[in-house]
């Protein structure tokens, strides 16, 4: 009576673990793509596309770790205030976004920021066009999980507009490179901009698709 | 070619175009009104306008501010009687007076822009801008004082 009392929960908790599996893979491998018509607007670019769910969020997690860095977040904040620092702390002085991202009235961000870093610890950084995303277009790093900035940068609302072509494109932004000349003292991101760049062109031309939200253990996809 | 006008007057600019422009101000052109104290872009001693902005010149160099208009303390009116700085006059602001020069040329862009800031706007703007004897609250009452001169002059 014991046993057969003792097996029948396990059998339960067997059934939930393979339907649970069964769900990962499902909202795993969705692709970030909410609307394909994303792709289909550059034939061209989407006819490089080769949908691969597995590639595609192995490339992601290397991409993430990139975005997820300071020299990423900083400019990306939740708020309307910039950060700095490998800490990630609210930027000194507290100069706001702006509408056009590029700040307000007396504290514009070029006001400090020149084209090129300034020399020496703790001065400010710079590069052509130095600014925060607008307000209408916050493109927010900060705080976002794996999964919800993979839809997020797909997402034409989003993103800035940024079809297929452009999301590629991106990778050679000045402010993007910036990350990997950031001056004295600034801790670079986790991987070469090569490195990023190729995972970046990968996980968008095999489908852009979004981990799961459990994160990025990607064990719990193959099991 | 290599000019640059400062409170309207033209300079010809024969110096490493990686000089800071407070260096170029200070020492070449003798303009000493405006003040070193970081050289870093953290306290806002060394504002200027450079094409009306409220740059910071310990940071900006030559080769940035070639062939623009720099307004300095000493252009920012012709006889000493810029609302703010009647204002400044008024209300007494200063206490040992380094940090005003900077001070009050980012509270000239703050006026240009909002001919009547709220304390909120007061504090969007100044906060780039550090007072050491801790004149906030003069300043404060100052700029509302000059937006109240700059009605009245129309
Ligand atoms: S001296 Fe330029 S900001 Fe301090
Ligand atoms: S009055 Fe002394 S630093 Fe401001």
């Amino acid at each position: 009576m014991e046993l057969y009392k003792e097996k029948r929960p396990l059998g339960k908790i067997r059934f939930t673990v393979t339907l649970s599996v069964i769900a990962l893979f499902i909202i795993g491998f969705v692709s970030a793509f909410s609307d394909e018509t994303n792709y289909a607007a550059n034939e061209e670019i989407y006819a490089t596309v080769k949908k691969d769910s597995i590639k595609s969020v192995e490339a992601f997690k290397k991409v993430y770790a990139v975005l997820q860095s300071p020299r990423c977040v900083n400019c990306h904040p939740s708020g309307d205030i910039p950060l700095q620092g490998d800490d990630s702390r609210l930027h000194a002085m507290f100069p706001k976004r702006g509408v056009d991202g590029k700040g307000i009235l007396t504290m514009k961000c070029t006001n400090c920021h020149q084209t090129e870093n300034t020399a020496g610890l703790k001065t400010p950084p710079g590069s052509p066009e130095w600014h925060l995303p607008s307000a209408t277009m916050k493109m927010v790093f900060q705080g976002r999980s794996a999964h919800e900035l993979a839809k997020q940068l797909v997402d034409l609302k989003q993103n800035g507009n940024k079809d297929l072509k452009a999301l590629i494109a991106h990778a050679d932004d000045g402010l993007v490179k910036w990350g990997w000349t950031p001056g004295e003292g600034r801790t670079l991101p986790p991987i070469s901009h090569a490195e990023f760049k190729e995972a970046w062109i990968t996980w968008l031309t095999t489908g852009a698709y979004a981990p799961t939200q459990q994160g990025l253990d990607g064990s719990n996809l193959k099991n | 070619m290599n000019s640059i006008r400062i409170n309207k007057k033209k300079y010809t600019v024969n110096v490493d175009s990686e000089m800071p422009l407070l260096w170029f101000l200070r020492d070449h052109v003798g303009l000493t009104g405006t003040k070193y104290g970081c050289g870093v872009a953290q306290c806002g001693a060394c504002v200027v306008h450079l094409d009306g902005e409220a740059v910071r010149s310990c940071v900006t160099k030559m080769k940035r501010a070639i062939g623009k208009e720099v307004i300095t303390i000493e252009g920012l009116s012709e006889h000493g009687d810029h609302p703010l700085q009647l204002a400044w006059k008024d209300v007494d602001v200063p206490q040992c007076g380094y940090c005003h020069a900077g001070q009050i040329m980012s509270a000239a862009v703050l006026l240009r822009e909002r001919l009547d800031p709220t304390d909120q706007d007061i504090d969007d703007a100044m906060t780039g801008n550090i007072c050491r004897c801790g004149t906030y609250s003069r300043i404060r009452k100052a700029i509302h004082h000059a937006a109240e001169l700059q009605k009245q002059k129309g």
